[in-house]
């Protein structure tokens, strides 16, 4: 039975428009233009095939079904209470083979005693044999060797996966340019293209040898360990895309329209509505962030604990929660966009054109969706992939507050969390926290460069100071 | 300027009642005492007799605005919102959950607050601007360039793993310091390395990013190009002339934060248990006590806008092209 979750939907609804955005802007030279530069930055590029496998993992985990529970009639099928999402198809093995408790990264053993019944009444406290990893070597002395028979294996394959790739890429371009392949290639390498492809095929090359390392050594074992539950590490930091993107992008579908339209109606309307308007965004940036956040979430909080009727299932209501989460950041964070876009569009008021447009008794609304929002569009992009990177590091911290997500909801800040007691131990356990670092990192990181390229390409102020701040001898 | 020090300071009270009304809306319209009620005292096992003396202990038996069945004034100031929301105006916040006053205990946790935000924004500032000024001497050179990806990688590392890392590595593996907690006095100095060189590690990048930004637009102004063509050597037009005027953006903005150090800051106070406001808010919002988050939040609205007056004041001393309006 397929689920769709709230934040299921408005992922897909924001996916819809970022598609409809970008057939939009293909056709436009002056919308295309900006984005060709941020073709053509190799960071950018770099960060955006990072951006995009992630995306990838976070979309296939926003389609949700309820399996079908099996036996019973089937004119009347049951279905399980659980709801699973496409990637929890893929990470099947990763999912379903859980330990009783820690276990470090490739470890064949839990990584603590257990009592153990050795049977005649006699026990005795060892490290126990784990259920799943490489519960397949017969002798736990190979453990290393099988590793890396594994892992070279996998990584020579994602290795020969990538060379088909860059070849496929090759041949496309051929085909449209009109080139052998051998031209096309020699010319995609020097990286003076549309696109910057060094940077593309070279971010992609360790990532396919990693994805294809990691593949096979994840099924027979625990890559990145399990948490105290048994849980493999890395299902649980697979799953904490989602809630990063949804959290980074769904805020943003929040904030775009309230930031626009009251944006550019201060700005354009200037008297009392500006005065009206400002005054409201002062108040609300007047107020910490986090406090302001906080005191909403508890609220929230309060709210869906009354009413508990309203989901079905403990998926919705936490999806419920993530979804209110992100509304709240949305109507606390389009203060600042929408300042900037009132100061704008007072500049862009008094353009001549505009000031025509106006002299010949062209409506507001049109003036208003023909003339400012167009020009003051850039600020809207930079803005709304500059926070991205923002709003996936505050989770963290909301989830650190205890106004984040649900707690039973995977995100780097759960894991943190939890991780954070576990660092106390005593050995210490330090793969969860190592695994939401690297992967923060990873998505934060990229989507800063790629905020950083998409800045350079959009404000014009920008590429005019850089060419004044590196030229120092002309 | 007393003038217009005056009009500012008048121009914030609408603001404040604003805030004022967005706290009372959210803690007493959109849920009423009663579900907080509830929640504090458990979901499962409520009674009625419980609830009404859960309220009346804290006073939100009353009506919201107005109570019909007082007399004279009380019919306006015998009411949750004269109680709990107009009194604040007047700084008293009347007692938490536990019984105790808010005010009494701003008062003593905000010199742990300060006792760390102070040092660690001084600190912060004088390593931020020495980066920053050095990146920019040496612009578009391999160490500036590298430098600046080393920011944005700083600046992609969430917050919590700075203190984590930093608990780990100085306290746990090489015991330099305490793992946490709070002294006053001279004692006090060992609590506070940590959490200041923490904090300095992770606003490093962000903060030397922009103070770069603020130097390069500096450079690139004609002054300079004129100072240059006189034959002012780079390193005494940065600090001569450059640095002086990048200085009033940076200026602006640390005055605009100065008030807010008296909330402390809630990442560094709750790890390093140090018994600030920080860990106070904290402690309050996983406790849920009402009572405290609509305190803070109003006492951080206050600040802010202290701020932004201060910052704005401060514009116009240091920069004589802008004046009072």
């Amino acid at each position: 039975m397929i689920v769709v979750l709230w934040t299921d939907a408005l992922v897909w609804v924001l996916v819809a428009l970022v598609v409809a955005y970008v057939l939009y802007a293909r056709r436009k030279a002056h919308l295309a233009a900006p984005w060709r530069r941020v073709g053509r930055s190799a960071s950018g590029m770099a960060a955006a095939v990072v951006i995009a496998a992630m995306a990838i993992v976070a979309l296939a985990d926003s389609l949700h079904f309820r399996p079908r529970l099996p036996g019973g009639d089937p004119a009347k099928p049951a279905y399980a209470v659980q709801v699973l999402s496409v990637l929890d198809l893929a990470l099947e093995s990763l999912r379903t083979r859980g330990e009783r408790t820690y276990s470090a990264p490739f470890a064949t053993r839990l990584y603590q005693r257990e009592t153990v019944e050795l049977g005649e009444g006699k026990v005795a406290r060892e490290f126990a044999r784990l259920r799943h990893g490489g519960a397949h070597l017969a002798d736990e002395g190979d453990r290393w060797a099988d590793i890396a028979r594994r892992g070279l294996a996998g990584a020579a394959g994602g290795a020969a996966a990538w060379a088909a790739l860059a070849w496929a890429l090759a041949w496309l371009a051929a085909r449209r340019a009109r080139l052998p392949v051998r031209a096309a290639w020699a010319r995609m390498l020097d990286g003076s293209g549309a696109v910057h492809w060094p940077a593309v095929l070279f971010t992609l090359l360790p990532f396919c040898i990693l994805v294809g390392a990691v593949v096979p050594l994840a099924s027979v074992y625990h890559v990145l360990g399990t948490d105290k539950v048994g849980q493999d590490v890395l299902y649980l930091a697979m799953k904490s895309v989602r809630t990063a993107y949804v959290i980074g992008g769904l805020t943003a579908l929040v904030m775009l329209p309230l930031a626009v339209l009251l944006g550019i109606a201060a700005g354009y309307f200037r008297g009392w509505i500006d005065d009206l308007i400002q005054y409201v965004y002062t108040t609300i940036n007047s107020i910490p962030g986090v406090l302001l956040i906080a005191a909403v979430v508890l609220m929230m909080q309060v709210w869906l604990d009354q009413n508990p009727d309203f989901f079905p299932t403990s998926a919705q209501r936490a999806d419920a929660r993530l979804l209110l989460l992100c509304v709240i950041l949305g109507v606390t964070g389009w203060t600042g966009l929408a300042r900037l876009l009132r100061a704008e569009t007072l500049k862009v008021r008094e353009l001549e054109y505009i000031q025509a447009a106006r002299a010949f008794g062209v409506r507001d609304l049109r003036i208003i969706t023909r003339h400012v929002l167009p020009n003051v569009m850039h600020i809207v992009v930079i803005s709304l992939v500059m926070s991205f990177s923002g709003l996936v590091l505050a989770e963290a911290v909301l989830s650190y507050v205890g106004v984040g997500v649900d707690p039973t909801m995977t995100s780097y800040g759960t894991m943190i969390n939890t991780a954070r007691l576990e660092m106390a131990r005593e050995p210490m356990v330090w793969w969860t926290l190592g695994a939401a670092f690297v992967f923060m990192f990873l998505i934060v990181l990229s989507a800063n460069l790629l905020a950083d390229a998409v800045r350079d390409a959009f404000d014009p102020r920008v590429r005019v100071g850089r060419r004044l701040a590196t030229g120092r001898a002309a | 300027m007393i003038a217009y020090v005056v009009r500012r300071i008048l121009y914030a009270v609408p603001t404040l009642i604003g805030v004022n009304l967005i706290a009372f809306a959210l803690f007493f319209v959109a849920n009423t005492p009663d579900d907080m009620a509830r929640m504090a005292l458990g979901a499962k096992r409520v009674t009625p007799e419980a609830v009404e003396k859960w309220k009346a202990e804290r006073g939100y038996d009353r009506p919201l605005l107005f109570n019909g069945e007082a007399r004279g004034a009380k019919k306006l100031t015998d009411t949750i919102f004269f109680d709990k929301s107009v009194r604040l105006f007047a700084f008293d916040f009347g007692n938490a959950d536990d019984g105790r006053n808010i005010g009494h205990e701003i008062r003593t946790r905000m010199w742990p607050s300060l006792a760390l935000a102070i040092p660690s924004l001084l600190v912060g500032l004088a390593v931020y601007v020495t980066a920053a000024l050095a990146f920019a001497l040496f612009r578009a050179s391999a160490f500036d360039i590298w430098g600046v990806v080393a920011c944005i990688a700083l600046m992609s590392i969430s917050a919590l793993f700075y203190i984590v890392g930093g608990q780990y590595l100085v306290s746990k593996l090489w015991s330099l310091v305490p793992i946490s907690g709070y002294q006053g006095g001279v004692d006090s100095f060992k609590f506070l390395v940590l959490p200041v060189l923490v904090g300095l590690a992770a606003g490093f990048g962000e903060s030397v990013r922009v103070y770069r930004t603020f130097f390069l637009e500096e450079i690139g102004r004609d002054y300079v190009r004129t100072a240059r063509a006189k034959g002012l050597s780079d390193a005494a037009l940065l600090g001569r002339h450059v640095l002086k005027n990048a200085a009033i953006p940076i200026l602006t903005g640390v005055v605009a934060a100065i008030p807010g150090l008296f909330l402390g800051s809630l990442l560094t106070e709750s790890f390093f248990g140090i018994p600030g406001l920080g860990s106070y808010t904290i402690d309050a919002i996983q406790a849920q006590d009402f009572a405290v988050v609509r305190s803070m939040v109003f006492l951080g609205a206050v600040l802010t806008i202290l701020g932004y007056l201060l910052a704005d004041l401060s514009y116009t001393l240091v920069d004589p092209r802008v004046r009072f309006e």
